[in-house]
């Protein structure tokens, strides 16, 4: 029995009584906007992405963006928070089946900072807080890849998504996402330039220094990113992107537009834009705050410790060979 | 005053980042010098430390264009002195270099390693923190100025704490994970290693690298490196990702492949 879901959840719903429903994010004290020692608005610090708005709205919910009372948010958001991690049921021979608890290691995404959010989603455009749908082109495209790695799905590494390959990750890619997991990341800021890293990803290096976008277009699996600041919101614009990158089924014409400030001495606010015609007939849209949090993000090395990917292909590998075991071992029908 | 200020802007990003050699080493708000900048090793330091003549490549098949380049090595005094066994155990590993030179494998470089492999590595400075980006694998190091807290876990990076000497940025790295090579020779030193890095001026384009390992369970006294280190000064440069994992992948997980199938390398240029 694991008592922190429930000590969270109170912890939750006193702070967001606190908050005065249903604009929450308008009511947080303005405060002069700290500077680093060469002007610019200081954001640096380790924050937690998880929040207790989900990525897309529930379709009840329709077109608003905010819970209207106290009992709404601990109907969905406070449920949200207990349910990520309550042991649950899962079917044999899936892979959450055979994975180990978050929970016992204090991986699930609640067992760290959780930004309390009265949005009833991230996505905030379309004004349904949904993400809209692919275009039959993207559709197609999504398809024609699915059905190819069919039946392939463990012939080798390069078969395996690219989280389990340790190249990206939703957490850490621009856009950056929660995640199921570690999903934290630190800010560093130079003159010229601001670093954002995702605890599981790369260091991205965002030039703040006027430069132009570099017109080679070198794709680049987390993209290139170019930033500025606009009064103390840093903007940032990330294009050329790896087409194999395929974020959300995207193609290479992705192009995400990132908007960082700071809303009180402990958040800030991230909201991104996302546009891909090949991909989306509209452009769409998400908020949701970082949190600031105590102590240091630790080195991920993945690939160093990648034993998951040899133990999936192995499996099916012993798979494979059980298999043709048993079929030579069957008497002829 | 804005309109000004847009305009400048507007101008600016019209206009390439010329990089250039500088004629003055640039200092920071707070007075020490402003390591910021691409910076990269020149040198043969990565295929073996101590001096060297041209070598086969590790693999025969791969021919002269991956045999060793010679070199007068960087270790001062000429040898590193490893007690009688490490010395045994670099040679095994020099022997079985395809196999476990963890470079092979895509795996974090480690400190000194990641700072004269063949690739640049980015400095970013400010007056609490400085961060090293390198190309290879991405590596990142965050490094606390006048930091004072020690690892909480041994890491392939480390756990840095840094303070000024003058104008020399001396970095201690503890908290080392022992499973890092010092380069493609073999070299190699343990979990129990410290290691003390010295980043000095010494022109306006140049730094003089130095790290002394201490590592009493492999050497018998401390050791010192100590190469140039020279700033990029291309125009436009950025640091291009360096993601190796997806070419490590046949070397890793080749032999649980299923039969038949193969990988994607050598698919295009």
């Amino acid at each position: 029995m694991n008592v922190r879901p429930t000590l969270i959840a109170a912890a939750a719903a006193a702070a967001i009584a606190a908050l005065a429903a249903p604009h929450a994010d308008a009511q947080t004290k303005p405060m002069p906007v700290p500077k680093t020692a060469w002007g610019d608005p200081d954001i640096t610090g380790v924050y937690a992405e998880f929040t207790t708005a989900p990525l897309e709205r529930p379709a009840e919910l329709g077109d608003r963006e905010f819970y209207s009372s106290q009992e709404e948010w601990k109907k969905y958001a406070e449920k949200r928070i207990n349910d990520v991690n309550e042991d649950v049921e899962t079917a044999p021979g899936t892979q959450a089946d055979v994975h180990y608890s978050m929970g016992t290691f204090k991986l699930s995404e609640n067992e760290g900072t959780t930004s309390l959010n009265m949005r009833t989603s991230i996505v905030v455009s379309p004004k349904n807080g949904r993400i809209p749908p692919l275009t039959p082109a993207a559709v197609a495209r999504r398809d024609a890849a699915a059905a190819a790695r069919k039946g392939h799905e463990f012939d080798g590494p390069e078969n395996r998504s690219l989280t389990e390959r340790c190249i990206v990750w939703p957490s850490t890619l621009p856009p950056i996402l929660p995640r199921g997991y570690n999903s934290n990341l630190q800010i560093f800021q130079s003159p010229g330039y601001v670093i954002i890293q995702g605890e599981m990803g790369d260091p991205r290096i965002i030039p703040t220094d006027g430069r132009a976008r570099p017109k080679d277009n070198l794709p680049q699996w987390n993209g290139t990113s170019i930033g500025h600041w606009e009064g103390d919101t840093l903007v940032v614009e990330t294009a050329g992107f790896n087409p194999e990158t395929a974020w959300r089924n995207s193609t290479e014409k992705l192009r995400v537009t990132e908007r960082i400030k700071r809303i009180d001495e402990k958040s800030l606010e991230y909201s991104f834009t996302v546009a891909d015609p090949d991909t989306w007939a509209v452009p769409w849209s998400g908020v949701y705050p970082l949190t600031k949090m105590d102590g240091l993000l630790f080195e991920y090395a993945c690939t160093e410790g990648n034993y998951g990917m040899a133990n999936i292909l192995a499996g099916e590998r012993k798979a494979e060979r059980d298999a043709a075991a048993h079929k030579s071992a069957a008497p002829a029908k | 005053m804005n309109r000004l200020v847009a305009a400048t802007a507007a101008l600016l990003a019209t206009l390439p980042v010329f990089a250039g050699p500088l004629t003055q080493f640039p200092k920071a708000a707070d007075g020490h010098p402003d390591l910021s900048g691409v910076w990269q090793a020149l040198n043969t330091a990565h295929w073996n430390l101590e001096p060297h003549t041209s070598g086969y490549p590790a693999v025969l098949e791969l021919g002269a264009q991956f045999a060793v380049p010679p070199g007068l090595g960087v270790v001062e005094g000429g040898t590193i002195p490893y007690l009688p066994a490490a010395r045994a155990e670099r040679d095994r590993r020099f022997a079985n270099r395809v196999a476990e030179d963890p470079e092979g494998k895509c795996y974090l470089g480690g400190v000194p390693r990641s700072t004269y492999m063949p690739y640049p590595f980015q400095i970013f400075q400010n007056r609490r923190d400085v961060i090293i980006v390198y190309q290879y694998a991405t590596g990142f190091r965050r490094i606390y100025v006048d930091g004072k807290d020690e690892a909480p876990l041994n890491a392939w990076m480390g756990w840095s704490n840094a303070h000024w000497e003058g104008d020399t940025f001396v970095v201690e790295v503890t908290g080392l994970n022992g499973q890092t090579w010092l380069d493609r020779a073999g070299n190699y030193f343990s979990d129990n290693a410290k290691v003390t890095e010295r980043y000095t001026p010494i022109s306006p384009n140049h730094l003089r690298y130095e790290a002394t390992i201490e590592d009493p369970t492999v050497f018998s006294r401390p050791w010192t490196i100590r190469m140039p280190l020279y700033r990029v000064v291309d125009d436009d440069y950025r640091l291009l990702e360096f993601k190796c994992e997806p070419f490590a992948e046949e070397k890793i997980y080749g032999h649980l492949r299923k039969p038949g199938t193969h990988g994607t390398g050598g698919a295009k240029p």
